[in-house]
C-alpha cells in the first residue's frame, strides 16, 4: 500500500537521543505531526467508497418499544442499510464486566438516548435524516430516577436494581470518640468531555470478519465484546488503534463500535461514523452521581477513632464498571488517614438514568468530597488547624487501611501534605489589576473591594491497576535489528492505547535506558500483532506496559550476552551490558549490539502481571489494591459572594508518583487533571430531570477555559514503589481527586457557607448569602 | 468490494499510534441527500483553488475541509463554535470553519494548519508546542497553533491575561493549559530575542 501523504516523517522521529532515557523530559514522538494537524485521528479516517453512520436513539428516558418501522429510512435514496437489534447477528447485549446492555433497544428504553437502530448512508446528512425518518412507536413508562428508591423498587432490569452492595467492618464497631462531626454531601454528574469525538471506521475483510480502526482505551476488551455480538471469532474481529483525542474513562465502554462493524457487514463497504459533540454526551459512560453520609469520631486530641460511611452512587441503566467504582469508593471512603475502627456501606443502584462508569479517579474522586468536608468539620469542632489534623492523622507505611491491607508500599502521606501546604500563597487581589482576573472574569459585576479570598486543603488516595484478584497483566513484543545504515533498531509492538497521557514517550525512554539503542520504532497499536496490554486507565500504563517492556528488553539483552559468550567463548555470566555494548568482564572487551545482531534479528513477547491482589470479604477485608498513590492540594479561591461567582487563584500540589519517568509529562498530567478535578468543583455538571439530559453541549456543559485556570504549583515526591518497575506508581488521577475538595474548602472558607455539593453553582451561593450556618 | 489505495492498514513505523488511512485529497464524501441542492464550486485553501465538487450547500467549510479537501488538520470537537479546535483564516481573521458554510467562503483566502505549517509562518510555535509539553492528545493542537499565530502576529508582546483571553475561544481538555502558556511565553521570548519580524504578516 502506498503511504498516506503528508507524513514521511518516520526517520525523525524514531530516531532520539540515547541521553532521553527515564528521567529525561524526552519529547512525545508524535508531537509534531499534532502540531502540523497531521496525525491521525479516529474522526480523520477515509476511504474511497466509504459510507456514512448514524445512529437512532430514544427521545425517551423509559419506554415499551411496540415497534420499529425502518421502510421510510431505507427508501431513503442514498441509504445502504438500516440495522436494529433484530440484525445483531450474535449476543445481543454487550458490557465491560457483565453483557447486561443491549446493542440495540429492543423491547423497552432503559435510558435517553439509548440506540436503537444504525443507519449507513452515502452523505453524513442522508444518514442523519434517514434515521430521524424511522418510526419508532413508544409507550413512556414513568422512569426510576432516585437511586435510593431505585435500590428497593421493582427492578427495570433482569438483573435487578442493586449493582453491588459492599460493607466494610473493621475494628470495634462499637467505638466512639470524645467528639462527632456528621454530614451528608453530594457530587453531580461528571462528564470525560475528551475533545475527540467517538468515531472509527470499519472494513469489511474478506474472511467474513471485519476490521476497526477505532478510538477506545483496551483494544481487546473492546474486540472481545464487539465478537460476541457479531457471533464471529476473535481472530476475525481485528481492532486497530486510531488517533485518540482524550479518553478519560470516557473510551472504556463500547458506544459505536458494534454498530460499525454491523453496518459494514451488511453493506459489504467500509464505514465511518463520527458522533456529533450532543451525541457524545449520549454515546458514552459519564463519572457517578454520589450520595453520601458520613459520621467521623475523633478524640479530643484531634485522633480519628472511627469513620461510619454509607455511600450510594447512581450507575444509570446498565452495569458498565459500576461495581469497580463502588469498591474503590468504599475501600477510599475515609481518606488517606488511619482509622482504626470503620463500618462503611456502599451501593451502587441501577435507575433509568444515563449509564455510569470509569472517570479519571474512578469512586475515589466522590468518596472524597465527602471524608475532606468531614476532616473540616472535626478541624473547626476541634479548633484545630485543618492541616495539622491530616497531618496528625496521615497514613503511613505499615499502617493497616479500613480493609485490614497494610501499606507496604511507599506511603508518604505526610509528605505530599507538607509540600502542598509549603508553597507560596498568591498575592492579595490587585483592586486595580484586570477586571479578567476578577470572579466572574470579563462579565464580572462584582466590585472589586466585595471580593472574598478563601484557603481550602483537601488529601486523597486511590489505588493503581486493577483490583480485587482481577489478574492484570500487560504484554509488549520487542525486535532488535540492524537498520539499513547499520545502526540497531528497535521495534515496540504494544496493544497500550496512546490516549494522550504519553506512554509513546515513555516507550522509548525505557528502550533507550535499557538497551542504550537511539532509534525505537513504535508499531501501530492493534488485536493483531500482539496479547493484550490491558486498559489505560486506573493510571496502570506506566506501571504495567512499562513494565512488559522492560521486561522485554531485560529478556533481550540476556540473548544479547549469550551471543557474545559464544562469541568469546566464555560463560554469559562474566559478559555485562554497558552503554548499548556487551563487555567482557575478564578482557574488558566490547561488542556492539550492532555486531550481535549481525546473524539475525533478536525478538521477544513478554507478559507482566503485578503482584496478584484479593477479593475483599463479606466484611470488606483483604488485600485488594496492589499500590496507592497519594496527593494533597491546597486552593486559593476568590468569590464574589453577592453573584456567586468564582475565580480560582491558585492551586498547589504535593503528589507522590514513585519517580518522574518524563517529568514535563508528569507536569501536563498534574495541570491538566488538576483542570478537570476544578472543573468538577465550580462549573461542570451532566443536568440530568426525570432522567433527561438537558445539556449535551459545549453550550451548557461547562469546561474550563485558559481564563478559568489558575496558576499550579506542584511538588513531586519521588520515593520509589518497591514492585513498580522504576519505582514510578502512576500519575494520572490524583490531581482530578483531591483538587475539587480543595476549592470547595476554600469557597466555604470564603463564605461561611456549608456548601455540601458539588459542583457548587452561582446560586448556591447568591441565594445562601447571608444565611451563613 | 471496492477498496483502493488508502485502505487504512498501513505499516507505518513513526510510532505515534495511529495507523489509520487520512482523508484523501479529492472528492471524499461519496455523494449528496437526495432532497438537498447541490452545486460546484471553487475555494482558495492554502493559495491554491480547489474544486468542491457537487457538494451540498449545507456542508459548514470545516466538513469540506476534512472530508472534501483532504484537510483533516482543523478538527471537529463541538462543531457548534465552542471550542476553537477547527480555528481556520478566512481572509486573515481567526474563524470557526465549522460555523462557515462552505459557500460563503467562495473568494475568501481560507488558510489552514497546513498551509500556516507548509509556509513556515508557525514553526517556532510548533516547535515550542511540543517542547514545553502543551500537546497531550492534541486534539486541541492545531486550533492552538492557528489561535497562538493569530494573537502573536498581532500583539507579539501579549501580557499573560491578553494571551489568556485571546485563547479562551480553544478549548483542551488534556493539558490545563499550563504547558501551552508556557510554550506561547517561549515563543513570545525567541521572537523578541531574534531581532522581530519573525512570522508577522502571514
Ligand atoms: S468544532 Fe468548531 S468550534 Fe468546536
Ligand atoms: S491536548 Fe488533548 S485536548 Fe488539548
Amino acid at each position: 500500500m502506498p503511504a498516506p501523504s503528508g507524513t514521511g516523517i518516520a526517520e525523525r522521529v524514531a530516531v532520539g537521543q540515547v541521553a532521553d532515557r527515564v528521567g529525561a523530559s524526552a519529547a512525545r514522538p508524535d508531537g509534531a505531526q499534532k502540531t502540523r494537524g497531521e496525525f491521525a485521528f479516529s474522526s480523520d479516517l477515509w476511504m474511497d467508497a466509504m459510507l456514512w453512520g448514524k445512529t437512532l436513539r430514544s427521545p425517551h428516558v423509559a419506554a415499551r418499544i411496540r415497534s420499529i418501522d425502518t421502510r421510510p429510512a431505507l427508501a431513503t435514496p442514498g441509504v445502504r442499510a438500516v440495522v436494529t437489534a433484530a440484525d445483531v447477528p450474535g449476543r445481543p447485549t454487550f458490557g465491560l464486566e457483565v453483557p447486561d446492555q443491549p446493542v440495540f433497544a429492543s423491547d423497552l428504553v432503559r435510558y435517553h438516548g439509548e440506540p436503537l437502530a444504525a443507519v449507513a448512508a452515502d452523505h453524513p446528512e442522508t444518514a442523519r435524516a434517514a434515521a430521524m425518518a424511522i418510526v419508532v412507536d413508544y409507550e413512556p413508562l414513568v422512569p426510576l430516577v432516585d437511586p435510593d428508591v431505585a435500590l428497593e423498587a421493582a427492578p427495570i432490569h433482569p438483573d435487578g436494581n442493586v449493582f453491588r452492595h459492599l460493607v466494610i467492618r473493621h475494628g470495634d464497631p462499637g467505638a466512639t470518640g470524645d467528639v462527632v462531626v456528621e454530614g451528608t454531601y453530594e457530587v453531580g454528574m461528571q462528564d470525560q468531555a475528551f475533545l475527540g469525538p467517538e468515531s472509527g471506521l470499519a472494513v469489511p475483510a474478506e474472511d467474513g470478519g471485519v476490521d476497526l480502526y477505532v478510538a477506545t482505551q483496551w483494544l481487546h476488551v473492546d474486540r472481545d465484546q464487539i465478537a460476541a455480538s457479531l457471533g464471529l471469532p476473535v481472530e476475525r474481529v481485528r481492532l486497530y488503534l486510531a488517533g485518540v483525542g482524550g479518553a478519560f474513562g470516557g473510551r472504556e465502554d463500547v458506544s459505536l463500535q458494534i454498530h460499525l462493524c454491523m453496518l459494514a457487514l451488511r453493506t459489504g463497504r467500509p464505514v465511518k461514523m463520527v458522533y456529533s459533540r450532543d451525541e457524545s454526551f449520549f454515546g458514552h459512560v459519564h463519572r457517578h452521581p454520589a450520595r453520601m453520609w458520613y459520621r467521623h469520631h475523633a478524640t479530643r486530641g484531634g485522633d480519628l477513632v472511627k469513620v461510619e460511611a454509607r455511600i450510594v452512587i447512581d450507575g444509570g441503566a446498565y452495569l458498565s464498571s459500576s461495581n469497580a467504582v463502588i469498591s474503590n469508593a468504599t475501600c477510599f471512603a475515609p481518606g488517606p488517614y488511619r482509622v482504626p475502627n470503620a463500618f462503611i456501606e456502599g451501593y451502587a443502584a441501577r435507575t433509568n438514568n444515563p449509564p455510569c462508569g470509569a472517570m479519571r479517579g474512578f469512586g475515589a474522586v466522590q468518596a472524597c468530597y465527602g471524608h475532606e468536608a468531614q476532616m473540616d468539620k472535626l478541624a473547626a469542632v476541634l479548633s484545630m488547624d485543618p492541616v495539622a489534623l491530616r497531618l496528625r492523622n496521615a497514613l503511613e507505611r505499615y499502617d493497616r487501611l479500613v480493609t485490614g491491607q497494610v501499606l507496604t508500599g511507599a506511603a508518604p502521606v505526610r509528605e505530599v501534605i507538607l509540600a502542598a501546604a509549603s508553597h507560596p500563597l498568591p498575592p492579595p487581589a490587585d483592586p486595580g489589576g484586570s477586571i479578567l482576573a476578577l470572579p466572574g472574569g470579563a462579565g464580572a459585576t462584582a466590585g472589586p473591594g466585595d471580593v472574598r479570598r478563601g484557603v481550602g486543603f483537601a488529601v486523597s488516595f486511590k489505588n493503581v491497576a486493577y483490583s480485587e484478584g482481577f489478574d492484570d497483566f500487560a504484554t509488549a513484543r520487542l525486535r532488535l535489528e540492524t537498520g539499513v545504515d547499520h545502526e540497531p533498531v528497535a521495534t515496540v509492538t504494544v496493544a497500550t492505547a496512546e490516549v494522550g497521557q504519553g506512554f509513546v514517550t515513555l516507550a522509548q525512554q525505557i528502550v533507550r535506558e535499557e538497551l542504550g539503542v537511539r532509534r525505537v520504532v513504535l508499531a501501530p497499536a492493534s488485536t493483531v500483532d500482539v496479547g493484550s496490554a490491558g486498559s489505560s486507565s486506573a493510571s496502570r500504563q506506566t506501571w504495567m506496559s512499562g513494565g512488559a517492556l522492560q521486561l522485554a528488553c531485560s529478556t533481550l539483552r540476556a540473548e544479547l550476552l549469550v551471543r557474545a559468550a559464544e562469541l568469546w567463548e566464555c560463560a554469559a555470566s562474566q559478559c555485562v551490558f554497558d552503554e548499548g555494548e556487551v563487555v567482557q568482564a575478564a578482557t574488558g572487551e566490547r561488542l556492539s549490539v550492532q555486531d550481535l545482531l549481525s546473524p539475525a534479528p533478536l525478538e521477544t513477547e513478554q507478559e507482566f502481571h503485578h503482584r496478584p491482589t484479593k477479593a475483599l470479604d463479606a466484611d470488606g477485608q483483604g488485600d485488594a489494591h496492589v499500590s496507592f498513590m497519594f496527593a494533597a492540594h491546597r486552593a486559593v479561591v476568590d468569590v464574589d459572594p453577592d453573584l456567586g461567582l468564582l475565580r480560582v487563584v491558585q492551586v498547589a500540589t504535593g503528589q507522590d508518583i514513585g519517580k518522574a519517568i518524563n517529568p514535563v509529562q508528569v507536569t501536563g498530567q498534574i495541570e491538566g487533571g488538576i483542570a478537570q478535578g476544578i472543573g468538577l468543583a465550580v462549573m461542570e455538571e451532566i443536568v440530568v430531570t426525570e432522567g433527561r439530559v438537558r445539556n449535551p453541549s459545549f453550550t451548557d456543559y461547562l469546561l474550563p477555559t485558559i481564563l478559568d485556570m489558575p496558576e499550579v504549583l506542584a511538588t513531586v515526591i519521588e520515593e520509589p514503589e518497591p514492585d513498580a518497575p522504576y519505582g514510578a506508581k502512576g500519575v494520572g488521577e490524583p490531581p482530578t481527586i483531591s483538587s475539587g475538595p480543595a476549592v470547595l474548602a476554600a469557597i466555604r472558607d470564603a463564605t461561611g457557607l456549608p456548601l455540601t455539593r458539588a459542583p457548587v453553582r452561582p446560586e448556591d451561593i447568591a441565594l445562601s448569602h447571608g444565611e451563613t450556618t | 468490494m471496492p477498496r483502493e489505495e488508502r485502505v487504512p492498514r498501513e505499516e507505518r513505523e513513526e510510532g505515534a499510534g495511529a495507523s489509520p488511512g487520512r482523508a484523501g485529497a479529492g472528492d471524499a464524501s461519496g455523494g449528496v441527500p437526495a432532497y438537498v441542492q447541490a452545486d460546484t464550486y471553487e475555494l482558495t485553501v492554502n493559495g491554491t483553488r480547489r474544486a468542491v465538487e457537487d457538494a451540498w450547500l449545507g456542508e459548514s467549510l470545516l466538513f469540506v475541509l476534512r472530508e472534501r479537501l483532504g484537510l483533516s488538520g482543523s478538527k471537529n470537537a463541538c462543531e457548534q463554535g465552542e471550542c476553537g479546535s477547527c480555528s481556520v483564516l478566512l481572509d486573515g481573521v481567526v474563524v470557526c470553519a465549522c460555523l462557515v458554510l462552505g459557500v460563503d467562503a467562495i473568494g475568501s483566502r481560507v488558510e489552514t494548519v497546513e498551509g500556516l505549517s507548509a509556509a513556515g509562518d508557525v514553526a517556532d510555535i510548533q516547535a515550542a508546542l511540543v517542547d514545553a509539553g502543551g500537546v497531550q492528545c492534541g486534539f486541541c493542537t492545531p486550533g492552538f497553533v492557528v489561535a497562538v499565530h493569530d494573537l502573536l502576529r498581532r500583539v507579539p508582546g501579549a501580557d499573560e491575561m491578553a494571551v489568556r483571553e485571546a485563547l479562551s475561544g480553544n478549548l483542551c481538555r488534556c493539558t490545563g493549559y499550563g504547558r501551552i502558556l508556557e510554550a506561547v511565553r517561549d515563543v513570545q521570548r525567541s521572537r523578541a530575542g531574534s531581532d522581530g519580524g519573525h512570522g508577522a504578516g502571514a
